[in-house]
């Protein structure tokens, strides 16, 4: 069979020879290989020092946007909770009152919707389900905490806030922008 | 006579500390070279590069829930690191860790019992440190324990037969059990290394073994026996154990260095006009200089060899090691018994 890279060695079933049996000299060789790497570059990352360069697409903690009027665009369809592989997603639908256009785009919204992050396993398939550009993922990363309930985020910390918007434009192919948007 | 019990005294207390701090310290150097040899850091959060971390670490330890099995044998479980760790501070008693010092009016060598027996009494307490492994696993009433326990007395009992004719070559060749005497032996460049290299390399791979350090770690390897005989062990009795460890690495590397490279001495130590305190607190750096090396050295193998499995290692032991250990005992004793022959012999042919 021809040898896919060059790298590939015929493997030989000699016994060993005498130099090979006492071990010593491939010891030292290791030990001289071990000695070497006390002087390479470290591999180390100082986090939180130091920060790792993230993607522009890094799947990290949630954020649940509002339109540019500043109206929630999740309608609690619940698409995202279907296509939800962890059962993360929980929500409560209400119908938007007179007067409250401003708060939400559509009739319907959520007026709970909780992510559970100890299930959420950040794969994303939230954001590509929901219809309505809602629900993003973002390049913050999820924080730790001591108590379990700390790890249910409600709306209070999933929805943006007008005046430190999110940025998810690189997050959105424009195809598939104009196409949603289209359908509006 | 009183000064000098107080003199003893204080340096009992000096070298039990030394020991302490040595072995605290070897837990640091060990996750930095470890680190370094990986391409990482190490542990550098606790104070500047880390050097808190001993202190955290130990602290961690005492506020661990210390956890005796029900089914144990409750003082057995008790008295195996208190075993271990005895032993292990009790060998550096016979280590010549320095010339003499004249202070006070009084003049004192820097070992704390110069015994015309040193190195039997290094090699016994050894041999009873087993006990305190032996002990702990047994007690533990645990299958991992039990077998950590078998593979380190099996192991030790072994590497001690051929640990035990490497340093008789070089009792031979000295003519005295004493580390003192051994140590003088050496003076002016005259290491040992030079004249019983292949004993060096016997004792070096055994005390790898008697210390159980990689790659002869079979008595607690983490990943087959999940830390054999300390499974069971929990807070500072587990503290103890490692600490033993360490300690045995420390002593083990001052032996070597007093056996093979001279102990205190130090190339043109008689030439440099110092007066006889200057020479000899720069003699106890040297030797100190000395220990941290092979104390490195140990770690530079553990970190590059992987673990012998268990027949690979009785093998070497008594197939190997044992037969050039006597190989080496009988050229060494030819050589000296027909050393003037030789040297006719030599005179003659050239
Ligand atoms: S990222 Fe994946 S797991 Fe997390 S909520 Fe969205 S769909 Fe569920
Ligand atoms: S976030 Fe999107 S998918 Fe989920 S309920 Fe709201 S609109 Fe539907």
């Amino acid at each position: 069979m021809k040898p896919f890279t060059n790298r590939s060695k015929a493997v030989t079933k000699t016994a060993m020879t005498f130099m090979e049996r006492i071990y010593l000299p491939a010891i030292l060789g290791g030990m001289f290989i071990t000695f070497k790497h006390i002087f390479k570059k470290k591999a180390t990352v100082r986090w939180p020092d130091e920060e790792r360069p993230r993607s522009e697409v890094y799947r990290g903690k949630h954020v649940l946007k509002r339109d540019d009027k500043g109206a929630e665009r999740c309608t609690a369809c619940g698409l995202c909770a279907v296509a939800c592989p962890a059962e993360a997603i929980t929500m409560v639908s209400a119908e938007r009152n007179k007067g409250e256009e401003n708060l939400y785009r559509e009739e319907k919204y959520a007026s709970v919707y909780e992510i559970n992050m100890l299930r959420c396993i950040f794969c994303g398939l939230c954001e590509e389900a929901c219809p309505k550009e809602a629900i993003f993922l973002t390049q913050e990363l999820m924080p730790s905490f001591y108590d379990r309930q700390d790890f249910i985020y409600g709306k209070d910390k999933l929805v943006e806030s007008m005046d430190n918007r999110i940025d998810v434009s690189k997050r959105q192919e424009s195809n598939v922008v104009t196409h949603k948007y289209n359908d509006n | 006579m009183s000064t000098l019990l107080i003199i003893k005294i204080g340096l009992i207390i000096v070298i039990f500390s030394i020991t302490l701090v040595v072995a605290m310290y070897s837990t640091y150097m060990e996750r930095k070279v470890a680190a370094v040899m990986q391409d990482r850091i190490g542990p550098d959060r606790a104070g500047p590069w880390g050097i808190l971390q001993p202190l955290a670490d130990g602290g961690k330890m005492f506020f661990k829930e210390d956890f005796i099995p029900n089914k144990s044998e409750k003082w057995l479980f008790i008295l195996g690191p208190g075993i271990a760790m005895f032993t292990a501070c009790m060998t550096g008693a016979v280590i010549p860790w320095g010339g003499t010092l004249s202070l006070f009016g009084e003049t004192f060598t820097l070992q704390i019992a110069d015994i015309d027996i040193g190195i039997l009494y290094i090699m016994g307490f050894v041999s009873i440190g087993v006990y305190g492994i032996m002990i702990g696993g047994w007690a533990s009433n645990n299958k991992y324990s039990l077998y950590g326990a078998v593979r380190a007395s099996s192991q030790m009992i072994s590497y001690e037969l051929a640990m035990g004719l490497a340093i008789l070559a070089v009792v031979m060749t000295t003519g005295s059990l004493s580390l003192k005497d051994i140590v003088e032996s050496q003076s002016g460049g005259q290491w040992n290394v030079f004249y019983q290299p292949l004993a060096f390399l016997l004792f070096i791979v055994c005390a790898f073994a008697e210390c159980n350090r990689a790659p002869f770690d079979l008595a607690e390897c983490e990943t087959e026996l999940i830390g054999g005989y300390h499974t069971e062990y929990s807070s500072m009795k587990l503290g103890f154990y490692l600490f033993a460890e360490y300690i045995n690495m420390f002593i083990s590397a001052a032996v070597i260095s007093v056996l093979f490279f001279g102990g205190y001495n130090f190339p043109f130590m008689n030439d440099l006009g110092l007066s006889a305190n200057a020479i000899t607190l720069i003699g106890v750096g040297v030797f100190f200089a000395k220990i941290t090396f092979f104390i490195f050295f140990f770690m530079w193998v553990r970190w590059t060899i992987p673990r012998f499995r268990y027949d690979q290692l009785m093998h070497l032991g008594w197939k190997k090691l044992i037969p050039l250990a006597i190989i080496n005992l009988m050229i060494t004793g030819a050589w000296l018994t027909f050393k003037d022959d030789f040297m006719a012999i030599f005179n003659t042919m050239f």
